[in-house]
């Protein structure tokens, strides 16, 4: 498995239902300055696939999906 | 036995169903009960729909709380401005202070739309019954132009209701015959137009036989009121002429001002007890709860008969432990037909036709409100 990257902000949303990780995605997005990177915890499987299209559509970089036990830790980074 | 304090802060939906079921369970001897509003005044919110289209009167979705709460429940028309854990005690604005051994907030959510730049000067919305009259008033007038729908943020109450009001509007319009003069444009912050997964292909499908044109991932960012255009934060800008957008809310000021709220103000809350976390003796319940499911009515009248059981089963030493499954039943109404949804934590909503008879089940529950639900009555 590749290195983890270091984050600057970690969400735990792990227990809520989609949209909740990524409305919490949203929000941290929103606060954080451009290029500062952000982790979010999910164990809802619909984020694996909402939070990367919403962030190419919002123009931010996924940098990566990394699988736990019973959860997934997606990554992003604030463009612009 | 001493009578123990109950003190419950907020008097909507689910305050006053609290409230009126512990009195039902309780005698004068076993506790007594205190609700604190700041308005004194009841408002049942799924009739402020009917409002803005102009199909009900707003006298009839407003009433006295004290005439819908139980004898022996005392109110308190007043302002809680603060609540302290450590003593137990909740402070209202004229300066009285209220001790208690059981403390319920139930302090709904409140609506900020300053944190929207331009929402308040350009948008309507009718999520109060004075917004939803000038929105009416309004709506009256529209019958040629763009009508754009959203929200300004989320979590907000009844997740449906945006959605609802433009399936609504496109039926009024039609029966006005200027339909075809008239553009509904439905902006969403998800992936898809109902927050709901199970029940977004039903909505989609009634959107795109009715016309109604979408954009999705829509997170609104600022309002120009002079270019009469809204801004997402994902970098797209579409014009109107007429807007409506739900402000976005937050948690009571008083949970935020005793350092109960989380970031949003909402109250960490256990999704089963209800209790308030890291408290035995502090519930919450309602739409001032941080629980990750719909803020509606139907979610607070569900709460709040757990929490009765609880609370009145331990005063009386009786063992219970009641838990909150997550349940919520809602009736989304599109104007002729509705949709009837039934879901709790572990089970999404099945998918099911919008029909008439559920339309006319809404109505009447509407009617029934009052003399049911809020009365803790058959329940
Ligand atoms: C347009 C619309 C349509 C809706 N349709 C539906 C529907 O079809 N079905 C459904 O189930 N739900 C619906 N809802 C949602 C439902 O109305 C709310 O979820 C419900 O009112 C929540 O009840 P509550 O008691 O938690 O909060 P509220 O109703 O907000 O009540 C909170 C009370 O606390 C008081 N308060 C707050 N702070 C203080 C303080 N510091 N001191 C004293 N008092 C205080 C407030 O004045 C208020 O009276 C709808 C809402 C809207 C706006």
């Amino acid at each position: 498995m590749s290195e983890e990257p270091k984050v600057d902000r970690l969400i735990d949303a792990r227990n809520t239902f989609c949209p909740g990780p990524l409305m919490e995605l949203i929000r941290a997005i929103r606060e954080a300055k451009v290029g500062e990177v952000i982790g979010v915890l999910s164990s809802d499987t619909g984020s694996k696939r909402d939070i990367p299209l919403w962030t190419s559509k919002a123009g931010h970089k996924l940098i990566g999906i990394y699988e736990k036990a019973g959860y997934a830790e997606i990554v992003v980074q604030k463009m612009k | 036995m001493m009578s123990k304090k109950i003190v419950i802060v907020g008097g909507g939906p689910a305050g006053t169903i609290v409230a009126n079921l512990l009195a039902k369970k309780l005698k004068k001897e076993e506790a007594s009960i205190t609700v604190i509003d700041k308005t004194g005044r009841h408002v049942y919110e799924p009739g402020l729909l009917y409002v803005t289209l102009g199909d009900q009167d707003p006298k009839g979705i407003v009433k006295d709380e004290k005439d819908i709460l139980n004898k022996k429940v005392k109110l308190i028309v007043d302002e809680a401005t603060k609540i302290d854990t450590k003593k137990k005690m909740v402070e209202i604005r004229s300066g009285d202070r209220l001790d208690y051994d059981y403390l319920i907030i139930a302090t709904g959510a409140r609506l900020c739309p300053e944190e929207v730049p331009g929402l308040k000067e350009a948008a309507y919305h009718f999520y109060t019954v004075d917004e939803a009259l000038k929105l009416k008033d309004a709506l009256e007038k529209f019958d040629k132009g763009k009508i754009v729908i959203g929200v300004g943020g989320v979590p907000y109450k009844c997740p449906p209701a945006p959605a609802e009001i433009a399936c609504f509007l496109d039926y009024k319009l039609r029966k006005r015959k200027t339909r075809d003069k008239v553009e509904i444009h439905y902006l969403s912050p998800l992936p898809r137009v109902f927050p709901i997964e199970s029940i977004d292909p039903i909505v989609n499908e009634i959107f795109d036989k009715e016309g109604i044109k979408y954009t999705t991932f829509f997170n609104v960012e600022s309002v120009d009121p002079e270019r009469k255009e809204v801004r997402s934060l994902e970098g797209e800008t579409i014009g109107y002429d007429l807007l409506i957008l739900i402000p976005p809310h937050r948690g009571s000021k008083v949970v935020e001002d005793s350092g109960l709220g989380d970031r949003g103000g909402w109250v960490p809350t256990d999704r089963y007890t209800l209790k308030v976390k890291g408290y035995d003796e502090i519930y919450a319940i309602g739409d001032a709860t941080d629980l990750p499911i719909s803020k509606s009515g139907a979610a607070a009248h569900y709460e709040a008969k757990v929490v009765a059981n609880n609370i009145a089963s331990e005063i009386k030493g009786i063992e219970s432990q009641d838990k909150y499954n997550g349940k919520v039943v809602c009736l989304c109404d599109a104007g002729n037909k509705a949709i009837y949804l039934n879901f709790d934590y572990d089970h999404p909503p099945k998918p099911t036709r919008p029909r008439w008879v559920y339309r006319l089940l809404k109505l009447t529950f509407n009617k029934l409100y009052w003399y049911t639900i809020a009365k803790a009555r058959f329940l």
